[in-house]
This record gives structure tokens, sequence and C-alpha cells, in this order.
């Protein structure tokens, strides 16, 4: 196991290697681990050849990245890189496991892109055990994609923009859908600001605290002419709002399907009975339709789960009852004889190719959008701990005695350099704000390296410190590379 | 292609289990075999998902031609093995077994399946007297789970749990010798300081009630703790994208506990913090 990580975290303390990288070195780090795959012989032609398209021009675009700059620009030593290329390429199944390391940065979408070109390069793709496995932070994140949360799709990974597609929908529905993509949230956010969008109708998220840059963020949505929040909680966003829903916990106050990293939809079943008005998002939703002058029964979880089955066809042959026999099955799974399929890529080995070969996309590494400087000569990155999630609104109220509060983790050697000691209170300054919070020296970062969970807001909000430029094909924003200075605070603490 | 990997089926084996003829795969252990067959045989230490241990003595049986009874859990079969799985020796052993425990440790919040088996050895579990039996106080050291000494029978089930059948965390292990000994963490220091992550998978595993939830400890202190009003609901944690199944244990539309089914595939009974501890935001007047 080798880990990937600027910290070394507790997994990397696991691992046989770990390579503490530089924050948003990684495609830096893949075209290298690519080109020594490449100069040792190490490819798998045959894989190659006949399951993917422009390796040539891959080839020549990681030409540049030798093993010495690939150690310049990540901070890994050379030799390691060359090991991991080595012990990667040569492994008879071998995964790569990401998480919002990868994604959370402008350039998110190539860092999965390079390592993409690396599973093509050795096919350590659609077999068992080898794979490309991006590991999901919430248990619905990969359901929210699958049911069409997505402003380009419909259920299934059916396109607004393809008429067969779009015209199923409509015929079930009876109603035009929209053929233009919609927005997706952080281009809500620049609508905003341009007057376009005026009313917003917010429903399980809470972007007053976890959005990128949240004082602008909380000035946009305090500006709208009409806010709707649907929560749980009357969270930071909640209070913003014109009205709010109180709705049911998912996960224990409603039935319903959610679908995990591994493509399984599994069955919840309702345990508690919400509290005061909250009611179940469906009947919210289908009470609002109804105030709106259309005439939705209030349907029960398995009545829209089944129309979504006639809808989406990988959905089809997953009804209540083959998901409870089963304890869940993954997709894609078209017909109730269908067992479901374990992993997903299985076609690239078939003979003859039943789609098009998966192209190598060549990705070129891009700096941090934040520069480090003079001023601001601290690299900030963010992240979650074992016992919180989000920002904190469902995991601050239990008493975990691993439980930190808002602090920021600096390396020994900056605190000795800044004259801070564990547990003194700091001011970090970003570019866009500051906030002060309690220091802690803690090996596994290094100097000029310093981190912060997203769980604690309420006591020192990390977001209004980050930066909101995103990358143009996810829409994330790049959460994990912020440049800051600390401030010791005289007389305080 | 689509290339799954199956393990060559192994050769079976003819066995006797209480005069019934049977077949069981190579390598399977007598217990395993008499479970299939649905044949009950008490077990302690023993769990599915953990590696056998064999401490505990509970599951012994008797086999023709052995000159003493064996441990079900760990005794692999072979051909033309048979076994009396509770003759009047087999039950002998196993009453003395419970009633010895019994002089040294607190029975009374075993499983529902090992009292079942002490009402059917009628097990007097004052037979060996109680003067050994230590009275140590109930260890409360944070607010999610307590750990109660005098209820622990050594069944090494939450060392293996935090160790190398699940957790790998390896925060506890068996500390002192003899009648001293007792599961401990490093130094016997405090969880909170120790290596624990609070995943609480010891507690999942634990028969004895010696491991036990804060909540359902206070419950039981203050004469709240209805089993019987107790409904059972499988859902799936909302914290991550692992799919860990959760069994939530309610009790006046108010979480108690939390469980996680053994026989399901993803994660075989074990969670971490989030998923056993992290609900208090679902409860009425935490909110």
């Amino acid at each position: 196991m080798y880990a990937v990580d600027p910290r070394r975290t507790e997994s990397a303390e696991w691992a046989d290697v770990w390579l503490g990288i530089d924050v948003g070195s990684d495609v830096a780090l893949s075209n290298t681990i690519a080109r020594e795959i490449i100069h040792a012989g190490l490819t798998n032609d045959a894989f190659i050849a006949h399951s993917t398209s422009g390796y040539d021009a891959y080839a020549a675009s990681v030409e540049d990245w030798t093993l010495e700059r690939g150690e310049e620009v990540t901070g890994v030593p050379a030799e390691t890189i060359r090991q991991l290329a080595h012990d990667y390429a040569t492994a008879e199944t071998a995964q790569l496991c990401w998480t919002l390391g990868i994604t959370e940065h402008h350039t998110g979408t190539d860092n999965v892109i390079s390592l993409i070109n690396l599973a093509l390069l050795t096919g350590h793709v659609g077999r068992y055990g080898s794979g490309l496995v991006p590991i999901r932070g919430q248990n619905n994140v990969q359901g929210g994609g699958d049911m069409g949360a997505l402003p380009n799709k419909l259920p299934g990974f059916q396109d607004v923009t393809n008429d067969e597609h779009r015209g199923k929908f409509e015929a079930a529905w009876g109603v035009d859908v929209p053929s233009e993509p919609g927005w997706h949230v952080t281009e809500m956010f620049d609508a905003m600001e341009r007057g376009d969008i005026k009313a917003m109708y917010v429903i399980g998220e809470n972007p007053a605290q976890s959005e990128a840059d949240t004082t602008r963020a909380i000035d946009l949505l305090d500006g709208l002419d009409f806010l709707v929040v649907q929560d749980i909680f009357l969270t930071k966003t909640a209070a913003l709002a014109d009205v709010v829903l109180p709705a049911a916990a998912g996960w224990a106050e409603s039935d319903g399907t959610v679908t995990s990293s591994e493509r399984r939809v599994q069955l919840m079943h309702k345990a508690l009975d919400p509290p005061g008005e909250a009611k179940d998002d469906i009947e919210i939703l289908c009470l609002l339709a109804n105030e709106m002058g259309h005439n939705w029964d209030i349907p029960n979880s398995e009545q829209v789960w089944d129309e979504l089955r006639s809808l989406s066809p990988m959905h089809a042959g997953m009804s209540y009852a083959r998901l409870e026999e089963h304890g869940g099955l993954q997709w894609p799974c078209p017909d109730e004889d269908h067992p479901g399929t374990l992993f997903l890529h299985g076609w690239l080995w078939e003979d003859p190719m039943p789609r098009e070969p998966a192209p190598f996309i060549a990705v070129e590494w891009a700096p941090p959008v934040d520069p480090l400087s003079e001023d601001f000569p601290v690299r900030l990155t963010t992240g979650r701990r074992l016992d919180g999630y989000n920002t904190g609104v469902q995991s601050g109220g239990y008493r975990s005695p691993l439980a930190t509060g808002a602090v920021i983790d600096i390396d020994p050697l900056d605190g000795h350099r800044l004259g801070v000691t564990d547990g003194d209170t700091v001011r970090v300054v970003s570019r866009r704000g500051a906030i002060d919070v309690t220091a802690r020296l803690r090996d596994g970062l290094r100097p000029g390296l310093a981190f912060m969970a997203i769980h604690w807001p309420d006591d020192g909000d990390v977001n209004t410190l980050t930066l909101d430029a995103w990358d143009p094909k996810s829409g994330t924003a790049e959460f994990k590379a912020t440049a800051v200075r600390i401030e010791t605070l005289v007389g305080v603490g | 292609m689509i290339e799954t990997r199956i393990e060559p089926p192994k050769p079976l084996v003819t066995i006797t289990v209480d005069g019934v003829e049977m077949t069981a795969p190579q390598g399977a252990t007598i217990l395993e075999t008499c479970r299939d067959a649905d044949i009950a045989v008490p077990t302690l230490c023993y769990l599915d998902t953990l590696e056998a241990f064999n401490a505990c003595r509970a599951c012994l049986v008797e086999v023709e031609g052995s000159r003493t009874l064996v441990p079900s859990c760990s005794r692999e079969v072979t051909e033309g093995l048979v076994v009396e799985t509770e003759s009047e020796r087999v039950v002998a052993a196993r009453k003395m077994v419970y009633e010895l425990l019994a002089s040294s440790v607190d029975l009374s919040l075993v499983d529902g399946e090992t009292a079942m088996f002490m009402e059917r050895y009628d097990v007097d579990v004052d037979r060996f007297g109680t003067a050994d039996r230590p009275v140590r106080a109930v260890k409360v050291e944070d607010d999610l789970y307590i750990r109660d000494y005098d209820k622990c029978i050594m069944c090494f089930r939450c060392v293996a749990a935090c160790g190398p059948d699940a957790q790998n965390t390896f925060a506890i292990d068996v500390a002192g010798r003899g009648l001293k000994a007792t599961i401990a963490t490093e130094f016997d220091i405090v969880l909170p300081d120790s290596a624990c992550v609070y995943c609480g998978n010891c507690i999942g595993v634990c028969p004895s009630g010696a491991l036990m939830f804060k909540t359902e400890f206070d419950m039981r202190a203050s004469g709240d703790w209805r089993p019987e009003d107790q409904t059972v609901s499988r859902t799936v944690c909302s914290f991550c994208g692992v799919g860990c199944n959760l069994e939530l244990h309610v009790q006046d539309n108010r979480i108690v506990t939390v469980t996680s089914p053994m026989d399901h595939d993803v994660t075989s009974g074990h969670l971490c913090i989030k998923g056993r501890f992290g609900w208090s935001h679902v409860q009425p007047d935490d909110q």
C-alpha cells in the first residue's frame, strides 16, 4: 500500500510507503509515474492496443516529466516515485483509491484524468481486484448523481440534451423538460452575483458554511429576494431564509434508498418519528407541487422508486423486495433476473470491443491558484477528522472523546519559528479573511504546511479563508490549497 | 471478459453427528457443520466474524475415539468422524464450564443464547460460591461506552475485534497473569488517552455485558431499560459512502443503541465512531 498525502495521516502510517506530496502537485506526480512506466517498458501493450486510444500523444505529453522534475515539483524523492511506478505497473492487481484530496482543486478533473491514464497504461481497470475507486464522503453522493441531481442529467445518467432520453421523461410526466443543462452550485453563486438568480430553494445543504469564501456566499444568499431552506436543523443557511421547511432525517426518520461508493443501492427503514412539524422530503415536495396547482398524490418511497425503475434502465431490476433480499444490489441491474454488476468497466477486456476504446487524455500540471508569498507563506489544506462530518451539523452534537474543536495543526518547526506553543490561540489570515483558533503542533506535517478540519465553523470558519476558484470542468472549489500566514496574538490565550 | 475469482470446490467429507450422517467441505469445523445442520452448540469466545480463539470450552463435543472432549469451534472435520453434541459427558462438562465461570464473573447479562443453555443445563451459578468474584468499580471514562470488568469472561473477542480481525487499532490486550489477567489499554491508561478510536466494535462482539453503551448503562441504572419495548430497524449510516448497515434499537422514539448486522457483507457487523455513536442529532431532547 502506498499513501499519497501532504499529511502523514493515520492511513499513511499504515501504508508501506508514504509520499508526502506538496499540495496541488497531483498531476505532476501522475505524469512522472507515467513516464517512468513507459521508459521502463512496463506498459501493458496488449491492453493499450486493444482497449485504448490516443496513446502516442499522451506518451509524448508526459515525456518532460523526468523523475528529477517530478521530485522538484512534488517534493517526493525521485527514487520513491520510481518505486511506486514500478510496483504499480508490475502488480498482479492494483487499485487507485482517492477522495477529495484529488478533486477539491481547481484542477480536480485533470487530477482524476491523470489517474485514469495510469490505469489505462497498465490495464489495472475492469478486472477483479483492479480498478479506479473514488471513495464517497456521504451515504448518497453516488445516488444523488444517479438520480439526476446534476445540471445536465436526468435519472440514470440520461442526458437532458438527448432528445430520445428527454422525450421518454416528457412522455411519462406529461410536461416539457428543459433541454439546456442547468447550473451547478458554484455557477449558481456567480449567477446570483450577476442578478440572474433571485430566488433559491436549498434542500439539505449548508452553503453558508460549506462554500469556499463563505463571506461572499453569505452576502449573496442574504441578497436574494427569496430563500427557502429545507433541512433537519436551523442551520446557518436556514437562519438566512425567508421560509424554512422542517424535514425528517433521511437515514433514521424516513424510508428510502441510498447508493454507496460501490454503486450498491441499499434500503433505509424508518426507525423514528420526526419531531414536531418535520415531514418526509417526499411529502414536502408533493405538498408544494399541489400548492402550485398540480394534483400529485403523496406516494410512498417504494412508489417513487418504482417510477424511477420504469425510466432508468440501470435501476430497472432493483425492486424493493430484491434490495431487501440481497442486502443491496450494484447497478447496472437492468432486469429482475440480473445479479447486479460487481465492477463497471469489464467491457474494456471484451473482444470485439462493444464501445469506443477508452481515450488517454493528456493533462498538464498547473499550480494552486492562491500563490504562496512573503505575506502568505503557509499552505493551509482542509479536510475531515475521524469523528467529524462536514460542517458539523450532524456530528457536532455527540460527545466524541476525540473531538478537537476548531484547531489549526501546524508543524512543530513552524511553531518554534513563530513562537507558538501547543494550545496557543493564533490568528490565521488569508487574502479573504482571518480567524482566531487554537494551534496544535503536530508531527506528520512539515514546515510551511498547516491543516484545519471543516467541522467546527461556529468556532472558527476555515471557509472564510478558502478561495472559491473552481475547476471549470467539475465546478468544485479549491478547498485544499489556501495561502495563509499565522500570527501570534500577544496577550491572548 | 468478466473475470471473477472462484476458489476450486473443496472435497466433501462424511461425518456422523448425533446419529445423523452429513457431509461437510474439507477444512470446515465441527461447529460450522453443526450450525449448517441447525444443531445448536453453545459458544462464548467464538464468533463467526472473528478468528476462533479456543478459550472458553463451552462448545465442547464428544468425538468417538478421542480421550478428551474437543472444542468444536476449532476441530476440523475428517472422514468418518462420529460426534455427539449433547452426550451426558458433554452436558456435565458444559455445566461445569458455566458454573466455574460464574464463581468468578457476574453472568447476569450474558447473551440470550448463553442464558438459554445455562437454563437447559440447570446451571447453579452459586455452586462454587461467589467468594472469588472480585468487585471492581465500573470504568466510566467518557460518554460513549463503559467497561464493567466484573462481567468480563475473558473471551478475547474484544481484543480480536480491536486488533487484527476488524479494526487493526490494537488499543487493548490482555494484561496480567492467571487470575489477575484482565483486558486493558496500554499501561491501563484511561480510554480517552489510549489508542482507542471509539469504533465500538468491542461492544458489538461482547457476549456478557462487560462492554456497554453509556446510554444502556445509564438507562439500566435508572430502571428505564426495557428491551421488550424496543424495536430494531435497519438503515444505512449517513456519514460516508461505505454503506455500513445500521440496526437502530429504539425505545420510546429514541435511539438507545446501534448495532450492525454480522451477516451483511459490507462490514460484517463492524462500524466506526460516527455510525456507532453519532446519532444524538436525531434525539428529540438533544436537538
